[in-house]
């Protein structure tokens, strides 16, 4: 396989990090709120909470991008189909990464949140400085597999039209005939992105490992 | 006649179908060390608990320093909820000290004594940081002021949580079994802790196992049993002959501990 096929692979494997990383960013931030809203007290808020986390999980990731893609159109928003793909995946992974961070809100032992009403910190106050970070740490593991799930996943986003690793590896092949060169040059990068993805996981698990309750 | 720092009138409790506060009333008193005592289960961790707003009492009332906390005396007799800013700023002349220490495992012994000035206060970092230092210093853990809990050991995790408490210069100070889950030769340096902070005139409320801090250093012991305020007096009146039967079999548990030195 020549250089220039793999330059070409690599390129389109920085739009896969590139899509990925807006995509599980976005999905963090969704997730946060969801997690927060299918935990409260308030059924106006954990109905509509865990319904967006029933719906997410519970419809193929296929499925979701090519609605996406053809209901935003549909509504008269006429976005590029990156948009539809960074909203499919985003609202995908928001719904993963809720469930992972119900489960670290949930395992933020009473005693923490006691001490902090007796310190006089208000309930978004104890949210933003207690409940939310320890949270995140006890979850984080599995925010780093959801975010490796996420890379892989992302090669389902060429249905709606979008040039990434998997499709370029597609491409290359129909038009040189080297299939098995070419997906196992796609394969060996993904394997590579997201070792680094763990590693950079595990290191950064490394730096608050006396924070973990 | 001063107000007491802390009233409790009437106060019932229940959990479910089992009530655990059968009417307490109790008065605790300016300045002194009050002891809680009494067997496993005779509601002295829940009537600490209500002091502080962390349990809701099913009725009775709690005055801090006259000021209603919680609940306040209704138009029928019927105590109503205060808005939660309002508890909060009652609850803020009160220190709280836990059985399980409770310091946020993901700050440092500094930033556990300087996270409420910073974030509730307003506090600039270095100033609070300044002062979490001083209460850092009272507890004599100065040197270990940049270690996560995980990195300290029991005694030294339970005098951060003093020190984190004090920093916020309540009036009254609530201990709920600060040394029960440590071991003795731990108990020694928080019980120390204690012991400087009453000399220093706090008031405080301790619930706790250990007789001998109760009868040294307790101006007022309350003896709790299956719910109900059996007696309360002076370490002398209570651990003083002759006894109350029912006493005198609670504290005859603790002779093989060798608590038999009482007043």
């Amino acid at each position: 396989m020549s250089w220039k096929l793999f330059e070409l692979l690599v390129q389109a494997s920085l739009y896969t990090v590139l899509i990925s990383f807006i995509s599980i960013t976005i999905g963090l931030a969704i997730g946060m709120v969801v997690s927060a809203a299918a935990l409260s007290p308030s059924r106006a808020l954990s109905v509509p909470g865990r319904t967006f986390v029933s719906f997410f999980r519970g419809v193929p990731l296929l499925v979701q991008l090519l609605l996406i893609y053809n209901l935003l159109p549909a509504l008269g928003l006429n976005v590029p189909s990156v948009v539809a793909a960074i909203t499919g995946l985003s609202l995908c992974t928001a719904a993963y990464q809720a469930e992972n961070l119900r489960g670290g809100f949930q395992s933020v032992p009473r005693g923490l949140l006691e001490a902090a009403d007796m310190a006089g910190l208000s309930a978004f106050q104890q949210f933003r400085r207690i409940r939310a970070p320890i949270a995140l740490r006890l979850a984080f593991p599995s925010l780093v597999n959801e975010a490796i799930m996420i890379l892989k996943a992302s090669s389902l986003v060429s249905v709606v039209g979008i040039v990434e690793l998997t499709r370029m590896a597609q491409d290359l092949a129909a038009s040189t005939y080297r299939p098995i060169e070419l997906f196992s040059a796609a394969g060996l990068l993904y394997l590579i992105i997201n070792w680094l993805i763990a590693s950079g996981g595990s290191l950064f698990e490394r730096s608050f490992r006396w924070g973990r309750p | 006649m001063t107000t007491p720092a802390i009233s409790v009138k009437g106060l019932i409790k229940r959990f479910g179908e089992a009530e655990v506060l059968h009417g307490i009333d109790l008065d605790i008193p300016q300045g002194q060390v009050t002891c809680l005592i009494g067997p496993s289960g005779s509601g002295k961790s829940t009537l600490l608990r209500c002091m502080a707003f962390l349990e809701e009492a099913t009725d009775g009332l709690i005055f801090i320093n006259g000021e209603p906390l919680g609940f306040a005396p209704g138009p029928q007799g019927k105590p109503v909820r205060l808005p939660a800013a309002r508890i909060r700023a009652v609850r803020s002349q009160i220190g709280m000290v836990f059985q399980q220490f409770n310091l946020w495992p993901h700050m440092t012994a500094l930033g556990n004594v300087s996270e409420a000035l910073k974030t509730v206060h307003g506090v600039r970092k270095n100033e609070a940081e300044e002062r979490a230092m001083i209460q850092l210093k009272k507890v004599g853990l100065a040197e270990r002021a940049g270690h996560y809990p995980s990195q300290l050991s029991g005694g030294q995790q339970q005098r951060v949580a003093i020190a984190r408490a004090l920093a916020l210069e309540p009036k009254i100070m609530l201990f709920d079994e600060p040394t029960s889950s440590l071991d003795p030769e731990l108990t020694g340096e928080v019980l120390n802790v204690m012991r400087s902070l009453a000399a220093d005139g706090m008031t405080m409320v301790v619930v706790s196992h250990e007789i001998g801090f109760a009868a040294a250093v307790c101006q007022q012991i309350a003896f709790l049993d299956h719910g109900k305020l059996l007696m309360t007096g002076t370490p002398q009146q209570i651990f003083g002959k002759p006894r109350h039967p029912r006493l005198d079999q609670f504290l005859d548990t603790y002779l093989d501990r060798g608590a038999a030195m009482l007043v």
